[in-house]
């Protein structure tokens, strides 16, 4: 278990990038601290796996150092890191048995056999598969496969830290909900290290304290959920945390006035915002009531999807929407009314701070 | 479901039929018929029953060259498999080394066995071949013409080098479809060398290891083309093999009775042992 480092790290995969488009990873710098659990959450290829990759040392940043505990690990193998990583999609050893594919690790680290067989029948029984010890891992199904994957990198308890790759892909949803809380529990219990990379903001939320989102190679917020979801730091998390999405729109700010198409917005503080950058208003769609007073809206379409309506809208000829209780009337002339303190303000998709 | 059965269909295969008729079970039917006849000339034939079978079965030169042939085959596939899998494993997974490396291992399987047999008579000759002067002005004393160990020698030489290639390019393929994934847990796992190769490599080159072996050893103990050319089955008999055996038999002494009977003990004893070495290699993978 370790504190890890990333120093100023940059990736790019061609020899000699030329502009900051080539990097894969734009600089990353950051602590993460010992013993804690976090999720790398965002869309496909801005560089989460880059990130896991390079932590564990399958690759070499192009530059910046990594430490664990305060020493360079940046030129160590994966093997004198001493990391664990599960892959998103299952690798087995197909030749040898369920039992065998779970002792490997420790084995090839000279493990005592009596101490194998301990660590190997406790992750046995948590992946639920004593009863296939003796069986080649051959004739498995896909997420039995991917279980012993997974109980591949949780049978060393001595390692750094636990890095997974989105490892929950192939497993069916009943199954992913079981997996995870037993990593939750693993994690309370054991206090690893754990980075959980993943693009389903659920998994993200539910596995991690600190939830890292990235985008286009670099981390644009790093926060509890909570703070993810209230005071997005950039309007992708705004747009990628949440279902749906916060309402971004257009806006032009004077002062602590703010103006969307005609309608005008007067906040309680004085955005600092730099002459020239394109300004946005964001408001999640929970923070949007709708009465009969306030600013009008059409509507285009409502969406029942259960405990909650969502409704489709224009409002200043933007499309926004608006989450309306299950029992919520929906008026005819339908007009809303922001709640002030949920108001979040974008200069260049950059949100602007209440103390700025 | 309800099939409709229509007893045309048969025709479709009719072409077919013929086709493998002609090319196939007539010519072989022949050879059948020969075996089971003989002949004091004037195309009368009489039968002879299992006469010819015995006979060759009793003969001392049959074993003989079953014996060679089982030497060769079994030297040239303890070379080349293993030769073929480190070669392979040396390979370059990308970038420019790719094309070169697969361009310059698929030359030797492009050359015809004749020219091949040509070749290796040329470059082994003590007079003019480069291999065979080299040799004597080191003072060695290497001759293919007189010597058995030498002339063994050039033909395993010979046939490493011309399909050797085989293997490597059938292990290449089984080792560039292992994902990349594979590698990282390894790494991971903290394997060495040896337990990367020994399970995951391996096991997955396993079927095209398999095809690998039977083409190889089908091919070399069919071998006919390389030797003919290269020592003509001498110095005395000691690379005299059954299909060398076979045609100065059918073609040399025009004894087809013999001769057919013999084909047909070849050609049964490389069926047995292909599906010998399959069924064996094949069972691991049903007890899974």
């Amino acid at each position: 278990m370790a504190r890890i480092n990333l120093d100023h790290i940059r990736h790019a995969y061609g020899e000699k990038p030329k502009s900051e488009a080539d990097y894969a990873l734009k600089e990353v710098h950051h602590e993460w601290n010992d013993g804690g659990a976090y999720a790398l959450l965002g869309p496909s290829g801005c560089g989460k796996t880059t990130l896991l990759n390079i932590i564990s040392g399958l690759l070499q940043p192009s530059e910046g150092r990594i430490l664990f505990d305060g020493k360079d690990v940046t030129y160590l193998s994966t093997q004198q890191r001493n990391i664990a990583q599960v892959f998103q999609f299952p690798v087995i050893y197909d030749t040898m048995t369920v039992y065998d594919n779970l002792a490997f690790p420790l084995r090839n680290r000279g493990v005592a056999e009596p101490e194998v067989d301990r660590r190997v029948r406790e992750i046995l029984e948590m992946i639920d598969l004593s009863s296939w010890a003796k069986k080649t891992a051959r004739g498995l199904t896909a997420d039995q496969k991917q279980k012993i994957s997974l109980g591949r990198g949780l049978v060393r308890n001595d390692v750094n830290a636990i890095l997974f790759d989105e490892p929950l892909t192939v497993i069916d949803p009943h199954m992913k909900w079981v997996l995870r809380s037993q990593l939750k529990k693993l994690h309370r219990q054991f206090g690893f290290t754990m980075v959980y990379v993943t693009h389903d903001q659920t998994e993200a939320l539910t596995f991690a304290d600190k939830v890292v989102v990235m985008y286009d190679g670099q981390i644009v917020q790093i926060g509890t959920p909570a703070e993810l979801f209230e005071k997005p730091s950039h309007t992708f998390v705004g747009y990628f945390i949440g279902s749906p999405g916060m309402n971004v729109l257009p806006a032009s700010i004077d002062g602590s006035s703010i103006k969307i198409g005609e309608e005008t917005l007067t906040l309680d503080y004085r955005p600092q915002v730099a002459a020239g950058a394109k300004t946005e208003l964001g408001i999640r769609p929970e923070f949007i009531s709708l009465s009969r007073e306030g600013m009008p809206v059409s509507i285009s379409k409502v969406e029942d999807i259960g405990r909650q309506k969502i409704v489709r809208a224009e409002f200043a000829g933007k499309p926004i929407a608006i989450v309306v209780s299950e029992d919520g009337e929906i008026p005819a002339e339908p007009r809303v009314t922001f709640d002030p303190a949920a108001i979040n303000i974008y200069a260049d998709s950059w949100r602007v701070g209440r103390e700025g | 479901m309800n099939k409709t059965w229509n007893n045309k269909a048969w025709f479709m295969v009719l072409p077919v039929l013929l086709l493998v008729a002609f090319s196939a079970v007539i010519p072989l039917m022949t050879v059948v018929n020969y075996s089971v006849q003989d002949t004091f000339g004037n195309n009368q034939f009489f039968w002879n029953g299992v006469g010819w079978f015995s006979d060759v079965l009793e003969s001392d030169r049959f074993w003989q060259a079953l014996g060679r042939n089982l030497l060769f085959s079994g030297i040239i596939l303890s070379i080349e498999i293993p030769l073929g899998i480190l070669i392979a494993l040396n390979m370059p997974k990308k970038g420019l080394g790719v094309p070169v490396c697969l361009v310059l291992m698929a030359l030797p399987l492009l050359i015809p066995w004749n020219v091949v047999g040509t070749i290796w008579q040329v470059f082994g000759r003590v007079d003019i071949g480069l291999l065979g002067r080299t040799l004597h002005s080191l003072g060695i004393n290497y001759n293919y013409v007189n010597n058995v160990f030498d002339a063994w020698m050039t033909l395993i030489i010979m046939d490493v080098w011309h399909w050797t290639s085989l293997v490597v390019l059938l292990c290449y393929a089984g080792l560039v479809s292992i994902p990349e994934a594979y590698y990282q847990a390894a790494k991971i796992d903290g394997a060495s060398r040896w337990a990367v190769f020994r399970y995951i490599q391996l096991p997955k080159m396993k079927r095209v290891l398999l095809i690998a072996f039977l083409l190889r050893f089908m091919d070399s103990f069919m071998i006919y083309t390389e030797p003919f050319v290269v020592t003509g089955g001498g110095p005395g008999n000691s690379t005299t093999f059954l299909s060398i055996d076979l045609v100065k038999m059918a073609i040399g002494q025009f004894d087809l009775g013999p001769a057919a009977a013999m084909s047909i003990i070849y050609f049964l004893i490389i069926l047995l042992l292909s599906w010998i070495f399959y069924t064996v290699m094949t069972s691991s993978d049903e007890q899974a």
